[in-house]
């Protein structure tokens, strides 16, 4: 990785992978066993989706998931046109790149009035030898009064280094409501860049979780666009970091209509020399009266060489509204380790458990009950220094137990 | 169990404790009273650990070992426990983690088995009972949200799972209505054994209805001016605290 090339200009070190590897069940090589979600899984290997035969599913109740791909040539009236998802024209290269380019990707389409109680999980593997360049589009329609919940996992790859480059976007239709759950996990020589593109109409709700437990380089670009009245946005992030990882979240919320709210509450905690950034945009437009938007993001430093770069912005045209940000960089509080040792907790398993406190409020706010523990499970465990990766991913159990990136509790001041 | 003997401590350069006397054995309840400001939260701080309280004098014994050596954590695994008058809010700890965290932290130290998830549930539940709280206490965050009330009545529950051997209560009747403040008291009441003392640090008198003391003592200006059986407590009630200003003014003189 070299961050002073644009990363455009080091596409061209990277292969693609120009169709799908021949199909082998995907238990053979990847479980996810976390419990109580029983998810309906939408596997990607090397950039393509996987399956037998069957490239798109269509349920009884009407919902279709499978391969973009497929889609497009099965049902593109329902798809609609790929194109720049950009606002107003604007033009971002890597997201241009992928607009042109993408080989596959997911397709999720859930019909008007329709409650999916299972939610889908798409899971990114990357299983190759070579230098891999993927670029992957996923297109989620949620029709009127219909909720879904949608789990990605982008793990990390087994060989060789990878630059990925993905780009979702996402259809609210009014009254829809999407829970929405990303986890990254990769190691130190993947570059990852997710631009997250949400278009919601009135009523709708959009509930988001950007969980970073590792990254070689994970830039997160969500954009928001409330457009009708009544929509609301939920955006959590939380990011751990540490060696030389690099975690940027951008975010740009634009209230377009009256009567929206969103809310952004990212965290980080950076050791050694980590840097992260977080860039939150909030615009509210003349027309978008009674607006309320919370942004929050609050960090923890362990050592004078990690870096944050923290930017909360709002840019506010209506004069009807109720906006409040907040960033904050610091250490851990003293009266609460104090409170904690005075009941006979060691000073080491005190900072541990305030960090492990400052992350897991984070998760708290994840819906789905056994994700929630799981990923609680899964911070503990990168705070320990334990196990970084998904152990119940068998990709990794065969052969990454070695991937530690344990984050030093002692090193909190 | 506990002697302190002739404990000056400052803040800040500034002299808060000036020389004070206390003993209290097995078994014992010891009220200490007094107007604000004279140093009975120093005091408990002190014995807590808390930092930014310089001892420039005297000792705190506690079985026979000098308190002051232990770490903050060590104290409590001695069997030394504080209810703070302002319980700290910990976001995202639940209270189950944080007791079991404690408690087998604590066996540790004892050389003792920690427990297992059913032992600590079953430990959990019977311990509510004593402060009569029954809701999802367990997955609750440490104090977030809870009335002053549920606060104290949590410093209570904590002093249960712990079962201290020497247990000093700061202020714990502040911010009380009369139910929460009889079900903390029946709460102390409870867990009073011959083996184990309290020490209840308090301004008013109310307190000492539920939690009869054997001593009361009366902390002014830095100093332990007065004790006496639990008539002492009614007499402050009743004339305040002016004539002990008078007569310690009037020992000092003469």
């Amino acid at each position: 990785m070299k961050a002073n090339i644009p990363f455009i200009q080091q596409m061209q070190n990277y292969r693609i992978q120009a169709q799908p590897d021949p199909f082998r069940p995907v238990e053979e090589y990847f479980q996810c066993q976390v419990s109580n979600m029983g998810s309906v899984m939408l596997p990607m290997l090397n950039g393509w989706y996987v399956h037998e035969g069957e490239s798109l599913t269509r349920y009884p109740n009407g919902v279709i998931a499978g391969s973009l791909k497929a889609a497009i040539e099965q049902c593109p009236d329902l798809v609609g046109p790929v194109q720049n998802p950009m606002n107003e024209g604007v033009v971002d290269e890597m997201v241009a790149s992928n607009t042109s380019q993408f080989t596959d990707g997911i397709f999720l389409y859930i019909p008007d009035e329709v409650l999916v109680e299972k939610p889908f999980q798409i899971v990114s593997l990357i299983n190759s030898r070579e230098d891999l360049l993927v670029q992957n589009r996923n297109i989620i329609r949620v029709g009127r009064n219909a909720q879904v919940s949608l789990i990605q996992c982008d793990d990390s790859t087994r060989y060789g280094k990878t630059l990925i480059n993905v780009v979702t976007e996402i259809q609210l239709a009014e009254g829809a409501q999407l829970h929405y759950y990303k986890t990254e996990n990769k190691e130190a020589e993947s570059l990852l860049f997710h631009h997250l593109y949400v278009n919601q109409q009135a009523h709708t709700l959009f509930h988001s979780h950007a969980i970073t437990f590792n990254a070689g380089f994970v830039g997160n670009d969500i954009h928001i666009n409330l457009n009708e009245p009544f929509a609301e946005a939920n955006l959590y992030g939380l990011y751990l970091v540490d060696k030389n990882q690099r975690c940027d979240n951008r975010i740009t919320v634009a209230h377009h209509a009256a009567d929206c709210k969103s809310r952004q509450l990212y965290k980080g905690i950076m050791d050694d020399e980590a840097e992260a950034s977080f860039l939150g945009h909030v615009v509210v437009k003349p027309d978008a009266q009674r607006t309320v938007a919370l942004q929050t993001n609050r960090n923890i430093l362990l050592t004078d060489k990690a870096k944050i770069n923290t930017k909360p912005f709002l840019e506010i045209y209506a004069d009807d509204v109720q906006c409040s940000h907040g960033a904050t960089v610091g250490q851990l509080d003293d009266e609460a380790l104090f409170y904690l040792r005075s009941r006979g907790i060691g000073e080491r398993s005190a900072r541990k458990l305030l960090m492990f406190a400052f992350a897991n409020e984070v998760v708290q706010f994840v819906e789905i009950q056994g994700l929630r523990d799981r990923l609680g499970d899964m911070v503990q465990r990168r705070l320990n220094g334990e196990l970084t990766i998904c152990d119940q991913c068998l990709l990794h159990n065969a052969e990454h137990r070695d991937m530690i990136f344990p984050i030093d509790p002692e090193k909190i001041k | 169990m506990l002697k302190i003997e002739d404990l000056h401590v400052s803040i800040k350069g500034r002299e808060i404790l000036k020389g004070v006397n206390l003993t209290v054995n097995a078994g014992e309840v010891h009220a200490i009273m007094g107007p604000n400001g004279t140093g009975k939260s120093t005091l408990a701080s002190v014995i807590a650990g808390k930092e930014g309280y310089e001892v420039t004098g005297g000792s705190i014994l506690y079985n026979g070992r000098n308190l002051l050596d232990l770490s903050i954590e060590d104290r409590a695994r001695e069997g030394v426990f504080i209810g703070f008058q302002y319980p700290v809010e910990i976001s995202g700890v639940s209270i189950a983690n944080f007791m079991r965290t404690a408690l087998n932290e604590i066996r540790q130290y004892r050389g003792l088995d920690p427990l297992n998830g059913a032992q600590f549930l079953r430990l959990m539940n019977e311990k509510q009972k004593v402060v009569e709280l029954t809701d999802k206490l367990s997955n609750r965050s440490v104090n977030e949200g809870f009335s002053g009330g549920e606060k104290k009545r949590n410093e209570i529950f904590q002093m249960a799972m712990l079962e201290p051997k020497l247990a000093i209560l700061d202020e714990t009747d502040s911010g009380l209505d009369i139910d929460a403040l009889r079900i903390v008291a029946n709460g102390v009441n409870q867990l009073k054994t011959k083996e184990n003392a309290t020490i209840v640090i308090t301004h008013y008198q109310r307190l000492l209805d539920y939690i009869v003391p054997d001593v009361v003592h009366v902390l002014f200006d830095g100093r332990i001016v007065k004790s006496g059986p639990k008539e002492l407590a009614l007499e402050l009630e009743k004339r305040g605290y002016d004539w002990i200003k008078e007569e310690y003014e009037h020992g000092k003189l003469s």
